[in-house]
């Protein structure tokens, strides 16, 4: 097996993983780079956000403002210590993107224009048309093509995190075109892989959004932080699952139900606010969690429109008329017209709450350090936490540039107080039982199970017990299915025993990586007995600080379900309150 | 919901077991509001999980679907089956090697992008505290376009000099350069010309126009191309005629 010898393998060349590689090369011009991804980076799933990023840069805000959005809507599951990390680092990063030539939508005057967004007591959200995340990524890939320091290694699956002498000292992978297993070897690791939504049928995200890193950390030991919390966008298309951006409800949409009723209204997010004149905070600006629990609330009740796709509400945005959502929203118009026939400049959208966004990941600390040492991890595949309970929206493309950028700083320091020597016989023994462990999934024959038909059950069984609400007998339900997957995971059998571009073998390792993730998920959100943010109980459904104003550790283990651990929040200034979207409260 | 039986005929190839690519036939029950991905995608999930294609977002922005359909170089996932009828042929991009199946190899494309230097090059150095550039939204639209650019490549694959010149630098990397020249934040121009002024560079266009009827973002790579070929024209003529102007 071939050994490429680097200074810091960055697995994952999303937001992430660009952000890193950049702050590196710049940090250290003489420090050996190799970005490593499953896609060429201009593919990774930053592309698809739309709405934008926070950072504080207008008179009327301020970064306490941030704080306190940012850790009520996390219901305050966050660490307020990152969160202040976040908001005082945001502005400087989004400022670093617009000197690196982000597209950013502008003021009259020249200045960087924001725009408001759910769960935000001020303008803070910085766009770039509905189009954010596109240009943020491909701002980040194209900055990094300057950067001869940065070696990528485009469209290779990392398969096994290889650790030694109680440290991270690198990753296998298969290259694709090759089908040959590569050793990377590493002072230092980051792993920036992106979340796992393609565990739920339902989902804004991509088809490579499989938690891949997450479980590659996982099973070498690093502990999955508060997986429990996922996060639904209340408004997807029903039919593809695509996102329209809560952008939609900033520029001044608003949600119907049948009956043409602004029904947040009735679930303590109202009163109703004149319409096209959004009101921060409130109504259609509540935060994603509510509004999603809002929706299924109505659903229960009859009052959603039925569609061929199942119950939808509709968002309406016909009043802001065709100039503003062509230049405000063009893509959110787009997709509309193309995938679903509507067109929002004459006709309401019927959207649904769909899975968008992963609250948990891998455990790290505010300088993105893991407790392996020699490992780090930043965006969505890591969990701070700045996200808690529920992310605001428009914090995780601040969260990746933020973080992204201390991960590279945290591993030059790493490497900067000197690794010791590696033992290059232990390393390869290692990497040739990731090898054999492929081979041995490569060359299976007799198997009963089919990866469609095994990753189609977990979706299902997601949809059902792991939803936006929850029950106890559900989720156990939940975790018996998925133990069950797990072990019949080991009787899959390849169909393709090919080595070039081998997409057969690649879902077979998406899957194991999902299962493994999903009873994370399902494990987590049983032993949380309380309601909080995206996580909600039907038979526990009231917030229990007392007992739960703690992160939920999963920890990994080979046969059966993992060990459950918790530790507690970082409160440094705001004690847990009442998180109130109602009009009145300001 | 209605559904429709599709056949599609998909180009399949196997370096290491085939010859010579070949045609497969698969029949397939589709929702009418289905795009060919998910065709793919159902072969790939209920027929033969042996079919290799690259795919994301299914939302036209990741850049990966781009095939040819029919014969026209489209994105897979916003090609929808009712623009179609009878059998519908799908094979990997035009004038790119095949890997495996619609898996093209995509280095050249890659390679050419690095070599046009796409990212800013301040015409004046500003430090984080000193502020965001200022930039109107007027400035903006001058270059705004051609940001749009997913890197889909349909427009090489639609391009009939890359199909003749390979070494054509092409009109998603030329549109890009042409991006940064453009904004009102830059001053690397010169620094890119030298790249797609060059004789495998803006030149080799004859102007079909191909590139930007494809182009899914409508980036207009074909305006692009002809404003960097007036500027160049504009720069001979100074350096040759007005020698005192680069002194």
């Amino acid at each position: 097996m071939e050994t490429i010898r680097t200074d810091v393998a960055i697995l994952g060349a999303g937001g992430a993983g660009l952000r890193a590689a950049i702050a590196l090369a710049e940090a250290n011009p003489g420090l050996r780079i190799a970005l490593i991804s499953k896609v060429y980076p201009m593919r990774s799933h930053t592309c698809a956000a739309e709405g934008g990023a926070a950072g504080v840069i207008k008179s009327d805000d301020s970064l306490e403002h941030h704080f306190n959005d940012t850790v009520g809507g996390g219901d305050w599951l966050c660490d307020q210590d990152a969160v202040d990390y976040l908001v005082q680092e945001a502005p400087k990063e989004l400022i670093q993107l617009e000197h690196w030539g982000c597209p950013w939508s502008r003021e009259p005057d020249g200045s960087v224009a924001v725009r408001p967004f759910g769960g935000m007591k001020k303008q803070r959200t910085w766009f770039a048309a509905d189009k954010s995340g596109f240009h943020i990524l491909h701002t980040l890939f194209q900055t990094s093509l300057q950067f001869p320091s940065i070696q990528r290694y485009d469209e290779y699956y990392a398969t096994d995190l290889i650790v030694d002498d109680g440290r991270c000292q690198g990753f296998t992978a298969i290259e694709m075109r090759s089908g040959q297993m590569k050793f990377f070897q590493a002072g230092a690791v980051i792993v920036a892989s992106g979340g796992a939504g393609r565990m739920f049928p339902f989902t804004t995200n991509g088809a490579i959004k499989t938690g891949d890193g997450m479980a590659l950390a996982y099973r070498a030991g690093v502990p999955l932080k508060d997986m429990e919390f996922v996060q639904y966008h209340p408004t997807g298309l029903p039919n593809t699952g695509t996102l329209l951006t809560e952008a939609c409800r900033g520029e001044g949409g608003i949600l119907l139900n049948k009956s043409g009723r602004r029904f947040l209204q009735d679930y303590g997010m109202g009163p109703e606010t004149p319409v096209g004149k959004p009101v921060l905070k409130t109504m259609e600006l509540g935060p994603r969690d509510r509004v999603s629990q809002a929706f299924w609330h109505e659903q229960k009740k009859g009052n959603m429109v039925s569609t061929r796709w199942g119950d939808c509400m509709l968002l309406d945005m016909r009043h802001l008329g065709e100039k503003k959502i062509n230049e405000r929203l063009p893509l959110v118009r787009d997709m509309a017209v193309s995938y679903l026939g509507v067109d929002p400049v004459t006709d309401p959208v019927p959207v649904r709450p769909v899975v968008h966004y992963m609250m948990g990941g891998i455990d790290t600390d505010i300088s993105a350090a893991t407790p392996l040492p020699g490992l780090f991890a930043a965006g969505e595949c890591a969990c701070v936490s700045i996200n808690g309970a529920n992310r605001l929206g428009s914090n995780s493309l601040t969260e990746l540039l933020v973080f992204g950028r201390r991960a590279a700083l945290s591993a030059a320091a790493y490497l900067g107080a000197g690794v010791g020597a590696a033992n290059d016989a232990a390393l390869a023994a290692r990497a040739t039982e990731a090898q054999a462990r492929l081979r041995e999934l490569f060359e299976r024959t007799g198997g009963t199970e089919t990866i469609a038909g095994l990753r189609k059950e977990m979706m299902a069984t997601m949809e059902e017990h792991a939803g936006i609400y929850r029950s106890g007998e559900g989720l156990k339900q939940a975790c018996a299915t998925l133990a069950d997957l797990r072990r019949r995971y080991a009787a899959i059998e390849l169909h393709d025993k090919t080595n070039v571009y081998n997409t057969d073998l690649l879902q077979a390792l998406e899957l194991g990586a999902m299962l493994d993730c999903a009873e994370a998920v399902t494990v987590s959100a049983l032993a949380r007995t309380e309601s909080r943010g995206a996580h909600q109980r039907l038979d526990f459904t009231a917030r229990d600080d007392a007992k739960f104003l703690r992160h939920t550790l999963a920890l990994y283990r080979p046969e059966g379900a993992p060990a459950i651990d918790y530790r507690d929040v970082v409160i440094t200034r705001s004690p847990p309150g009442v998180r109130d979207y109602s009009g009145e409260q300001k | 919901m209605s559904q429709r039986q599709i056949e599609l005929e998909v180009l399949r190839y196997n370096p290491e077991t085939d010859t010579e690519p070949h045609f497969q036939r698969y029949s397939v029950l589709c929702e009418d509001e289905w795009v060919v991905l998910d065709a793919l995608n159902h072969v790939k999930a209920t027929i033969d999980p042996t079919l290799s294609y690259r795919w994301s977002c299914h939302m036209a922005v990741c850049g990966s679907c781009g095939m040819m359909i029919n014969g026209e170089p489209k994105l897979s996932c916003k090609a929808f089956l009712r623009d179609y009828e009878g059998v519908i042929r799908v094979e990997p991009l035009a004038h790119f090697p095949i890997q495996r199946d619609l898996v093209t190899v995509i280095d050249d494309f890659v390679t050419k992008l690095r070599r046009v230097k796409p990212y800013l090059i301040p015409k004046e150095e500003k430090s984080i505290e000193a502020g965001e550039y200022l930039q109107t939204p007027a400035e903006l639209k001058k270059y705004k376009q051609y940001t749009l650019c997913i890197n889909c490549m349909l427009c090489y694959a639609a391009c009939p000099e890359y199909g003749l010149v390979p070494k054509f630098i092409g009109p998603a990397a030329i549109s890009l350069a042409h991006r940064y020249n453009q904004d009102s934040r830059d001053g690397g121009r010169e620094a890119r010309q030298q790249e797609i002024a060059a004789t495998e560079g803006v030149w080799e266009c004859s102007f079909v126009g191909a590139c930007s009827e494809v182009c899914p973002e409508h980036v207009d790579p074909a305006g692009a191309l002809q404003q960097v070929k007036i500027k160049s024209t504009i720069d001979w003529y100074q350096e040759h005629l007005m020698p005192w102007r680069n002194k």
